[in-house]
């Protein structure tokens, strides 16, 4: 692996993780909007608010580093990508004010007006966010983003059979996993209906998020035939993997088995995502674009990796404290 | 490579930039400043046993909550637009000053974590522990600011790399980079305001509740231990002022001739206080003899270099940079005044000045504070035009090109708008103390 290739690698860490933790997140918002009406909703959207209220801003610094390493390592790709797709990365950014501060303030309002009204904004975000970022993946996978500045089509690059597709199934994906991971907290707390309900949807939302995978094969097949060639060649063991671990993670909700579920829920999302990577290798900007032209300079990429290195030492200890101070004193009050 | 005609856009970006930083760095104070605050307060708190210390710790970790929350993802929108909007920057000099950002995002990330267990923690770890994980908000809070602050100074007083022929970066050194000319005395600034700004908004807040007749131990308290900090800060900010004015001087003297509304090099020059500059010159200015001089130089005959010596387009926006100057100097002077005031009566009596004008006056300093900050700022950003990388980049050729680019300035306003209002109510809510929880606890657990 080349140096470029490493720091490419922990950027791409970065995004599995704000993925499967801010994708949980977007999803807890999805259920919310699909509770229904405010008494029948209220048990659902209590185990959300329980479940993300400590984590949701941890979870969103993802997002953040990913960029702030593209940016710094990848410079010129990165300014192409971002200048093409500002539209849907605007909105998305948009979507991450109004569902933060709307889940942020809710909590703080009295009348039962604002509260719905910070709710509805809350969960709206929380579809539209994911959809947007993956309707940016779609438009960079799909070969929509030429190099240079502002150089492709600010409309067509992300409304687009591709951009539709991954947009459609980031919030599929956030949807399951957000459901599979409330199961767990659910059956902690002891809300064993809860629980069940929750399981309901993540069966569902795995079925048709799986379905809806396979027939995206034909769009990607039709409209990004470099992406399809290369899931379908390179990267097939990958896929094959995603979906073994799928069909793993159902069968483990099936069974009520959630930690396991979670696990194999992780994996599966993972290793779609590795497939994209895979699929699209070795470009950056398909087709155009490979990660080593994209590389900037040899001192910034090694600056890169020693923070990258030592940023984590610090970090992860961390994360890994709130996680578990979060899921133990959840524990400690039932 | 980029090829950027002035495409429209530039103005618009502009004032989308300004808006969105203007709005994110009052709650980066409270993200750099309040933890600190709020810490000793509660180890104050515990220590005395003290309910009072201890309730007021409580209520403001809970207004830190919403503070982090908004200055999240009012940065999150920063971190899209630094690349959206200024993307020839970006391209050309992403890998010498982009590496600051990186290490802001995990400083910030620290800070995320700290705060989900600070407020989540409050009643379940001991409190011993509970004061421990404050720490770390602290320190990152610190190092997240040093880290964007000297992005900014890179900015100002770009380092760190060297140009080909073409103008091309060649050997980038990321950690040079961070540390220009400009770096220690800028962050060394933000870090103080940070505190100034905090620490009078929260004094401001309890002298209007005193004003309204609440003068009980909670609201003596709540006013005197953030009055107190700011009160600390104040005049060390003061000489902070002067020694970055001394490095704008050294290395930007088109923006310190701006600050001044000087045209002529001048020996002995004086210090302009107001006016309008109009055709060249400066009008209706009060001028203190040899005080610029004196200032810059610390020598009454020293030279000032005017913006006659700078070509007609390389020369910033005079009346906004001298005005915005003026106004952090002349607001930073009047909060001196009264911080001078309090310490002055704490010091002889042990007590609160007892007139009602000391209270009227804490209610006023913490808007106070922050427009100085923002005037410093604009200072700052506008004095540096037409350059975004001093001497280097003008900030035409960073803007992006895109069509339809303008709108989001207008998505922009309309977005921050709702969220002022929506910062603002809940704000309110909590200084009234009603039952509220912050964004990171959780129903139910008091
Ligand atoms: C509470 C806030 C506050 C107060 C009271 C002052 N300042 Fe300030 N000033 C800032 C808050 C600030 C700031 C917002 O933090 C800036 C913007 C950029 C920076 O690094 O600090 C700044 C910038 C700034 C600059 C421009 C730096 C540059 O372009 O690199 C100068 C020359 C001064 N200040 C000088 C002063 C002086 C002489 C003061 C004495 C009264 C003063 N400031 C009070
Ligand atoms: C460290 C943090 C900051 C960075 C990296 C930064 C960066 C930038 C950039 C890239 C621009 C656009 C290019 C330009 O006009 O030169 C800009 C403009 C501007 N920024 Fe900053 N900025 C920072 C802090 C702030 C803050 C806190 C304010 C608060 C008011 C501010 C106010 C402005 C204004 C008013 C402009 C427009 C200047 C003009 O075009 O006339 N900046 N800044
Ligand atoms: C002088 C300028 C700035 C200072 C002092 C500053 C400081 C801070 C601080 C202390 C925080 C912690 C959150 C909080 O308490 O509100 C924060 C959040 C953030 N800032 Fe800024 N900031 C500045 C400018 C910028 C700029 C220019 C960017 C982007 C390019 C940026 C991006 C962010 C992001 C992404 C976050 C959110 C991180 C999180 O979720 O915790 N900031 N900032």
């Amino acid at each position: 692996m080349t140096l470029a290739e490493v720091v490419l690698g922990a950027a791409f860490l970065g995004l599995v993780a704000y993925a499967l933790f801010g994708g949980a997140d977007f999803g807890g918002g999805i259920w919310d909007l699909t509770a229904g009406g405010t008494e029948r909703g209220r048990a659902v959207r209590e185990r959300v608010e329980r479940s993300i209220g400590p984590v949701w801003e941890a979870n969103h610094v993802w997002l953040i580093f990913v960029m702030v390493v593209l940016w710094t390592g990848f410079s010129g790709a990165f300014a192409a990508a971002v200048t093409t797709l500002y539209v849907p990365l605007t909105l998305a950014a948009f979507g991450i004010i109004g569902r933060g501060a709307a889940f942020a303030y809710r909590k703080s309002v009295g009348t039962l007006g604002m509260r719905r009204f910070f709710g509805a904004a809350f969960a709206l975000s929380s579809l539209l966010t994911p959809f947007f970022f993956g309707a940016v993946v779609g438009g960079v996978a799909s070969g929509r983003v030429p190099p240079g500045i502002a150089a492709g089509d600010v409309v067509a690059s992300w409304a687009n059979p591709t951009s539709m597709l991954g947009g459609v199934l980031a919030v599929l994906v956030c949807a399951y996993l957000a459901a599979v991971f409330l199961c767990g907290d659910a059956r902690r707390d002891g809300q064993d209906d809860l629980a069940a309900a929750f399981r309901t949807r993540a069966l569902g939302a795995g079925l048709v998020t799986g379905a809806v995978g396979l027939a995206g094969i034909a769009v990607l097949r039709a409209d990004a035939p470099l992406l399809f060639e290369g899931l379908t060649g390179r990267g097939l063991p990958v896929v094959l993997a995603s979906v073994a671990a799928g069909l793993t993670a159902l069968v483990l909700l099936w069974t009520r088995r959630y930690t396991a579920a979670r696990i194999a829920s992780a994996l599966a999302v993972a290793a779609i995502l590795t497939g994209w990577a895979v699929g699209q290798y070795p470009y950056l900007l398909p087709a155009s674009v490979t990660v080593e032209e994209a590389a900037t300079g040899r001192a910034t990429l090694q600056a890169l990796l020693v923070a990258l290195s030592v940023g984590s030492v610090v970090l992860v200890p961390c994360l890994v404290y709130l996680y578990v101070l979060f899921q133990r004193a959840t524990d400690a009050r039932t | 490579m980029w090829e950027v005609v002035d495409s429209g856009n530039l103005l618009f970006a502009r004032n989308q930039m300004a808006l969105s930083l203007g709005w994110h760095i009052v709650f980066a104070c409270f993200g750099i400043a309040f933890p600190a605050i709020v810490v000793f307060t509660e180890w104050l708190g515990h220590r005395r046993g003290d309910p009072v210390l201890s309730g007021l710790a409580r209520t403001w970790a809970k207004a830190m909550g919403v503070l982090f929350a908004a200055g999240a993802v009012s940065g999150t929108l920063l971190s899209f637009e630094m690349g959206i909007l200024w993307p020839g920057l970006m391209d050309r000099f992403g890998e010498v000053f982009g590496f600051p950002f990186v290490l802001e995002g995990f400083a910030f990330f620290v800070e995320a974590i700290f705060v989900g267990v600070y407020l989540f923690g409050w009643n379940r770890l001991s409190p011993r522990a509970h004061m421990l994980s404050a720490l770390p908000m602290v320190v990152a809070g610190v190092a997240g600011a040093f880290f964007v602050v000297s992005a900014n100074a890179w900015m100002n007083n770009p380092v760190g790399f060297s140009l080909d022929a073409d103008g091309n970066v060649v050997d980038a050194r990321p950690w040079a980079a961070m540390f220009s000319p400009s770096t220690w005395p800028q962050f060394t600034h933000m870090w103080l305001a940070a505190f100034m700004v905090t620490g009078f908004l929260v004094a401001s807040v309890y002298a209007v509740g005193m004003l309204r007749g609440r003068r009980d131990r909670h609201h003596r308290l709540g006013l005197l231990i953030p009055l107190a900090v700011a009160a600390i800060a104040t005049p060390v900010q003061i000489g902070v002022g002067d020694w970055i004015a001394n490095t704008v001087a050294d290395n930007q003297p088109a923006k310190l001739a701006a600050m001044e509304g000087q045209y002529e090099t001048t020996a002995g020059a004086g210090l302009s206080i107001g006016g309008i500059y109009v055709d060249d010159e400066l009008r209706y200015a009060l001028e203190i003899p040899y005080g610029l001089s004196l200032l810059v130089h610390h020598d009454p005959d020293g030279v000032v270099p005017g913006l006659e010596e700078f070509p007609a387009d390389q020369r910033p926006p005079v009346n906004v940079v001298h005005l915005a100057y003026n106004a952090m100097v002349l607001i930073g002077t009047a909060l001196l005044g009264l911080a001078g005031w309090f310490g002055l009566v704490w010091w002889r009596r042990r007590r609160l000045p007892r007139t009602d004008w000391f209270l009227r006056a804490v209610a006023v300093s913490g808007v106070g504070a922050v427009v100085a900050m923002e005037a410093g700022w604009i200072t700052t950003e506008v004095g540096r035009q037409p350059w975004i990388v001093y001497g280097l980049m003008r900030t035409e050729d960073a803007v992006s090109p895109a069509a339809g680019l303008a709108w989001g300035l207008v998505a922009v306003v309309a977005v921050y708008a709702v969220l002022t209002v929506f910062t603002v109510i809940v704000l309110r809510r909590l200084a009234r103390g009603r039952e509220t929880l912050a964004p990171q606890e959780q129903e139910g657990v008091r």
